[in-house]
C-alpha cells in the first residue's frame, strides 16, 4: 500500500504543484489539505509546499500560521508525526515555533531565484537517511525572504544538538562562506539553509528538493530527501507511531 | 508679489472631446444609435470602446492581412480570442498571447508590470488553460540615465513581485536598451498555458434568460480611463497626472482567480468566460454578447464595489484588476457560488443576456441608463484609414527588403578583435541577464527543462515525453532602417531559436509597438512591420494567432523604434532529443550551415563601433531561412547533432563564445576555428546576417550532417573543433585564426593593423558576460 501523504494547501500556495509530483515521483500518495479544515484524513506525515500563503503581504508564513489547519499540523508534530516544510512551509512552521529560527529578507532585499547547492550534515534523520554519500545536492531556490537568523546562542545550540540538516556549500562540497559569500544565496547565518527540531520530527528547508526530483529538469538531487521522508513515513505508519532516528 | 487676478474663463471642451472622442467619432456613434446624441455615462463607454487600445480602429483593416492558419495547422482559438489556442495531439492544446503594457509601465513602474502580468495571464486561463510559463520583453533607454535606472527597477520588481506570487514560472524573455525608448519604455509579456481540448472556454454570451457572474475582486476606482487616457496617446509631460489611471495588482487574488476559474471551468459549470482588462465591464459585456450574437441587460446596483458613492460611468469602465465574467445557466449558479466562495473570492449575479441584441444597463428602480447595440461598441466600433508614407530621407533608402550592397568600405580602425568581442560580450545588450531573471521564479510547477539565459525556453509537459519551447524576439536596430526587413528579420529570428532546439514552431503571436497612428510615417511603419510579419509568417508556413497592437509610443524625445515583438511557440515531441547550445563534448567538430552575407548596419558591432549605418543592413532570403530551420530540426531529430545556436546579436564571434561559456553546465569548453575572410573581419566576425546557425557534432557524423545541408540546399562549412583547457593551468580559450582573401593580407594592403586571429581565454569572455548588464545598470554593489 502506498504511504499517503498530506500537502497542506494554503490560498496563495503554489509550489504545491511541485510537492504532489515529487511525492508521486516518490511512490507516495499526496492528499491535498484545505487550509480551513481540521482533518488530517490519516495521513502519514506532513508537507507544507512553497508559495505565498494569503499573500504574505506582511511578512511570509504570518497569517498562515493562525489558520485552522496549522492547529492540527501542530497537534500532529507534537504527537511525533513528520512534517516537511518546503520554503514558504519552511516560513510558516518558524512562525508556529515548531522549528527554530526565523528567515529574513534576502541579503540583497531581492527575490534570488537560482540553482544552489546544499549538502546534508547529517544522515541519520527521518528527512536525510536515503541521501548515502552523495554531495553536494544541486536544486533551484526561489524565495524573497529565506536569510536563516537566529540569536549566536541559539545558533550554538543549534550546532551542538545537531539541528543543523542542511547548509549551502560549494561545488566542491565545502561550506559556503559567510554572508557575502553568493553560494549562498540569501545570506543564512552560517549559511544555514534548513534545520530540524529537536526531537527530529519536523524540518524545514528554504530550496526546492521537490522541483529536482528529475533528471529532465536538470537535477534528480531532490529526490533522496522527499523518498528518505516518504520511506520515514512510511515506517512510521507501519510501527504505528514515532520511529525516530534519535538526536544527537 | 499680490494676488494675481483668476484666468480668464476658457470655454470648456466638449464632453465627447475631453472623453478623447473626435467630432467626426461622435457623428458615427449617433448613426450606430439610430440618430440620437449618446447620453454621458454612453458615451463614457463608447470612449473607451472606441479606444485604440480596445477597438484597434487604427489597425484593424492591416491585421487582417496576416495568415490567421486554419484546423489544418491546429488552431483551435485564433484572433478575436482572448488567447490563440493550437492543438498538441493527446487530448491537449496550448494557448498563447503576448500583450503590452507599456503607458502604465511608464507612468508608475512596479504596477504598470505587475498588471501587466495579470492581464496576461487571464487571457490565458480564461480559455480555460492553466498558465504555464511568463516570457517578459523589456525595452528602455540609455542604461546609465538615472530614470532608465528606476524604470527597470521597478519594472522588474513587478514583473517578479505578481509572477513570483502567482506561480507561474518566469522562463525568458528580453532585455534591450536602446535610446529611442527612453521616454516610452515597453513592456510586453506573453503568458502560454496548457489545457484539455475539451475544457476550451470560449468567451461569449449565449442563450437568453443565462445569468451574467462577476466574481474575483470588487469593482473600484482605480484604472478609470486606462484604456484610453493611457494607452491611446501620446505622452506629454505631465506623467505624473496619470497616475490614477494605472490599475494596482494583487496577485494573491489573482492566485485564487486562476484556481476558481479553472475549477468552475471543468466543472462544467459556466458556458462563457471572459476576463475584465481594458474597458472593465463595459468590455467584457459587450465583447461577450456581440460574440454571441446576444444582449445583455446589466444591474448597476448589484455591481460589488469597494468604494462607496461611485458613479456609474466609473463603476462600467473601472480598470480594477483580478475579476472575471462567466455566463451561467440559472441551475448552475448556486454551485458557481460556492465555487468562488470557497476561494474566499466575492460573486455576483449583476445581470441576464438577452436576445436584443444590446447593452443596457438600468438602476436599482429598473430605469434604463443605457442602451447600446453590442456591436457598435465591438465588432462594428468605428475604423479609420489613416495615411501611411515613408519618410523623407537626405539620401535615398534602399527599397525596403532589397538585398542590400555589399559593405567592403567599413573601416576596420585597427580593430583587435578579441578585445572587440570581450567588449560585445560585456555589453548592456549582450551581457548576461542573469541580475534580472534571477530575480523571477523560473522553476515552480516543476516542468522547466531550460530556464531564462541559454536561448528558447523549454517546458516539458508532464506525463508524456513532449516539451513546449518558447522565445520571443524583436529586432529594433533594423526596425529603425526599414520596417519591413525588421518585422521579417524578428519572425525568422524567434522562429529560428525555437527550430535549434528541434522543435517544431506551432504558431506566432506578435505585439506591434509603433508610433501615433495619425503621423503618416508612423503609420507607414506599422503598415510596413505588418506587411513584413505577414511575409515572413507565410514563408515558414506559421499562423498568426493573436496578439495586441500597441500605438502612440512616442514621449517629447521622439517615437519609438518600431518593435514588432514576436512570441513563438514550438514543440518537442521528444524532450529527451533535444539539443541545447553549449558545446557538448572535446573533439566535436564545429560547422557553420549558411553564410555570412554584408551589411552591418543595425548591428551591435556597428552601434559599439560607433559606425554611422554607412551601408544597409544585411538582406533577409525567407527561402533560405525556412531550409536552414527544417534542415536543423531534422538534424535534431536524426541525433546528428550535439549542440546548435543561431547567429544573432554581435554576429558569428559571439554565437561561438556563447557556445564556449555554455557548454558543460556553464563550466565551458574551448574552440579552435579557422575561418574564411571573404570580405572583411568585421562581417566575417560580428556581421549579424539571418539564417546563420553554429552546430557541433560527433566528427562519425559530420558526413551525415553535411550530406543534409546539401539536400536541403544550404552551404556548410567545417570551421573547427571543440578544445579542452590547453592543461598548462590556464582557462580554455577561443582560438578564431583569420584567413583568406579579406583577413590579413588584404587588410594589410589596405594599410590598416588588423590581428590575424582572435584569441581569448573564457575566464576573460565570462568576467565580460556576467557582469556588464550590471556594470551598465550600476548594481556591482548588490
Amino acid at each position: 500500500m502506498t504511504v499517503r501523504i498530506g500537502v497542506v494547501l494554503f490560498p496563495g500556495s503554489n509550489r504545491d504543484i511541485d510537492a504532489v509530483n515529487a511525492l508521486e515521483v516518490a511512490g507516495a500518495e499526496p492528499v491535498i489539505l484545505w487550509h480551513d479544515e481540521v482533518a488530517l484524513d490519516g495521513v502519514a506525515g506532513i508537507l507544507l509546499p512553497g508559495g505565498f500563503a494569503y499573500g504574505d503581504y506582511l511578512r511570509a508564513g504570518v497569517i498562515a500560521r493562525f489558520s485552522p489547519v496549522m492547529r492540527a499540523v501542530s497537534a500532529f508534530a507534537a504527537d511525533g508525526g513528520l512534517v516537511l516544510g518546503i520554503c514558504n512551509g519552511f516560513q510558516v512552521l518558524t512562525e508556529a515555533h515548531l522549528l527554530p529560527g526565523a528567515l529574513l529578507r534576502n541579503r540583497g532585499l531581492r527575490f534570488v531565484s537560482r540553482e544552489v547547492r546544499i549538502a546534508a550534515e547529517r544522515s541519520d534523520t527521518p528527512f536525510s537517511h536515503l541521501l548515502g554519500e552523495r554531495r553536494p545536492l544541486r536544486m533551484p531556490v526561489a524565495h524573497g525572504e529565506g536569510a536563516f537568523f537566529a540569536d549566536d546562542a541559539t545558533l550554538d545550540q543549534l550546532e551542538a544538538n545537531g539541528q543543523v540538516l542542511f547548509r549551502y556549500v560549494r561545488a566542491d562540497g565545502s561550506p559556503a562562506g559567510g554572508e557575502e559569500d553568493r553560494v549562498n544565496p540569501n545570506g543564512s547565518l552560517r549559511a544555514i539553509a534548513g534545520v530540524i527540531n529537536a526531537a527530529g520530527n519536523v524540518a524545514g528547508l528554504m530550496p526546492h528538493p521537490e522541483t529536482a526530483v528529475e533528471a529532465v529538469l536538470g537535477s534528480d538531487d531532490g529526490l533522496g530527501i522527499i523518498a528518505s521522508f516518504v520511506a520515514s513515513a512510511a515506517e512510521h505508519e507501519r510501527a504505528d507511531g514515532p520511529v525516530l532516528v534519535g538526536t544527537r | 508679489m499680490t494676488l494675481t487676478a483668476e484666468a480668464p474663463a476658457v470655454p470648456e471642451e466638449p464632453l465627447h472631446r475631453r472623453l478623447g472622442v473626435t467630432d467626426e467619432e461622435l457623428a458615427a456613434i449617433r448613426d450606430r444609435l439610430g440618430g440620437r446624441d449618446p447620453n454621458d455615462l454612453e458615451l463614457a463607454m463608447f470612449s473607451v470602446m472606441w479606444s485604440e487600445h480596445c477597438s484597434y480602429k487604427s489597425s484593424r483593416p492591416l491585421l487582417r492581412t496576416l495568415p490567421m492558419g486554419s484546423a489544418a495547422d491546429g488552431v483551435v482559438a485564433g484572433p478575436g480570442e482572448n488567447a490563440g489556442v493550437i492543438d498538441i495531439g493527446d487530448g491537449l492544446a496550448v494557448a498563447f498571447k503576448i500583450e503590452s503594457h507599456n503607458h502604465p509601465s511608464a507612468v508608475e513602474p512596479t504596477q504598470g508590470a505587475a498588471t501587466g502580468v495579470g492581464g496576461i495571464l487571464r487571457d490565458i486561463f480564461t480559455m480555460g488553460a492553466r498558465p504555464i510559463a511568463v516570457l517578459d520583453a523589456l525595452r528602455f533607454g540609455d542604461p546609465a540615465d538615472a530614470r532608465t535606472r528606476h524604470l527597470v527597477e521597478g519594472v522588474v520588481k513587478g514583473v517578479g513581485g505578481y509572477g513570483n506570487c502567482v506561480g507561474v514560472p518566469t522562463v525568458g524573455g528580453e532585455l534591450v536598451f536602446d535610446p529611442s525608448y527612453a521616454g516610452n519604455p515597453l513592456v510586453n509579456v506573453m503568458a502560454i498555458g496548457l489545457l484539455d481540448l475539451d475544457d476550451l472556454t470560449l468567451a461569449a454570451a449565449p442563450g437568453a434568460g443565462n445569468l451574467v457572474v462577476l466574481f474575483g475582486s470588487t469593482t473600484g476606482r482605480d484604472g478609470i480611463g486606462g484604456a484610453s487616457v493611457l494607452a491611446s496617446a501620446t505622452f506629454g509631460d505631465q506623467d505624473a497626472s496619470k497616475r490614477p489611471s494605472v490599475q494596482v495588482g494583487d496577485p494573491f487574488a489573482e492566485k485564487l482567480l486562476i484556481e476558481a476559474s479553472l475549477e468552475l471551468i471543468r466543472g462544467g459549470l459556466v458556458v462563457g468566460l471572459q476576463d475584465l482588462g481594458a474597458g472593465g465591464i463595459t468590455c467584457a459585456t459587450s465583447e461577450t454578447a456581440d460574440r454571441a450574437g446576444t444582449g445583455m441587460r446589466v444591474e448597476l446596483a448589484a455591481i460589488p464595489r469597494r468604494e462607496p458613492r461611485m458613479e456609474p460611468f466609473e463603476v462600467l469602465i473601472s480598470e480594477s484588476q483580478e475579476r472575471m465574467l462567466a455566463i451561467v445557466e440559472p441551475a448552475r449558479w448556486p454551485a458557481v457560488r460556492a465555487v468562488c466562495e470557497r476561494w474566499g473570492l466575492p460573486v455576483a449575479a449583476i445581470g441576464t443576456v438577452t436576445d436584443d441584441g444590446d447593452v443596457t444597463v438600468v438602476d436599482e428602480a429598473g430605469v434604463e441608463l443605457a442602451r447600446i447595440p453590442a456591436s457598435a461598441l465591438t465588432s462594428d466600433a468605428i475604423v479609420h484609414q489613416r495615411v501611411a508614407s515613408p519618410p523623407v530621407r537626405r539620401r535615398a533608402a534602399p527599397a525596403p527588403g532589397a538585398p542590400s550592397t555589399a559593405s567592403e568600405g567599413l573601416p576596420e580602425r585597427g580593430m583587435d578583435p578579441g578585445a572587440v568581442l570581450t567588449a560585445l560580450l560585456g555589453s548592456a545588450n549582450l551581457a548576461s541577464r542573469h541580475p534580472v531573471f534571477e530575480q523571477y521564479d523560473s522553476t515552480v510547477q516543476a516542468n522547466t527543462v531550460e530556464g531564462p539565459g541559454h536561448g528558447a525556453a523549454v517546458i516539458r509537459i508532464k506525463g508524456s515525453t513532449k516539451a513546449l519551447v518558447a522565445t520571443t524576439d524583436a529586432n529594433q536596430a533594423v526596425g529603425k532602417l526599414d520596417p519591413w526587413l525588421g518585422a521579417a528579420l524578428s519572425v525568422a529570428e524567434a522562429t529560428r531559436n525555437v527550430s535549434i532546439t528541434g522543435a517544431r514552431p506551432l504558431g506566432v503571436t506578435n505585439c506591434l509597438n509603433y508610433g501615433d497612428p495619425t503621423r503618416p510615417e508612423a503609420f507607414w511603419q506599422l503598415s510596413e512591420g505588418v506587411r513584413g510579419l505577414a511575409d515572413a509568417c507565410r514563408a515558414l508556413g506559421l499562423p498568426v494567432t493573436g496578439g495586441n497592437v500597441s500605438l502612440y509610443n512616442e514621449s517629447p524625445t521622439g517615437a519609438i523604434a518600431p518593435t514588432p515583438e514576436i512570441g513563438v511557440v514550438g514543440l518537442l515531441d521528444d524532450v529527451a532529443l533535444r539539443v541545447g547550445p553549449g558545446w557538448r563534448a572535446t573533439g566535436d567538430r564545429i560547422l557553420l550551415v549558411g553564410e555570412s552575407t554584408p551589411g552591418l548596419a543595425g548591428s551591435a558591432y556597428a552601434d559599439l563601433a560607433g559606425i554611422a549605418a554607412e551601408d544597409g543592413p544585411p538582406s533577409l532570403d525567407l527561402e533560405r531561412e525556412r531550409r536552414v530551420q527544417a534542415f536543423v530540426r531534422e538534424a535534431v531529430e536524426r541525433g546528428l547533432l550535439a549542440s546548435a545556436q543561431d547567429v544573432s546579436g554581435g554576429g558569428l564571434a559571439v554565437a561561438l563564445a556563447e557556445c564556449s561559456l555554455w557548454a558543460d553546465r556553464d563550466r565551458g569548453l574551448g574552440a579552435h576555428i579557422r575561418l574564411a575572410v571573404a570580405s572583411s573581419p568585421a562581417v566575417d566576425l560580428f556581421g549579424e546576417s539571418p539564417s546563420r546557425i553554429v552546430i557541433s557534432a560527433e566528427p562519425r557524423h559530420v558526413p551525415a550532417v553535411v550530406l543534409l545541408a546539401r539536400q536541403h540546399g544550404l552551404p556548410i562549412e567545417d570551421l573547427g573543433e571543440v578544445m579542452d583547457p590547453p592543461g598548462d593551468g590556464t582557462a580554455a580559450r577561443l582560438v578564431v585564426e583569420l584567413h583568406g582573401s579579406g583577413a590579413t593580407g588584404a587588410a594589410e594592403d589596405r594599410g590598416s593593423r588588423v590581428a590575424d586571429a582572435l584569441i581569448v581565454g573564457l575566464d576573460e569572455l565570462r568576467h565580460a558576460w556576467e557582469g556588464g548588464l550590471s556594470r551598465a545598470l550600476g548594481w556591482e554593489a548588490r
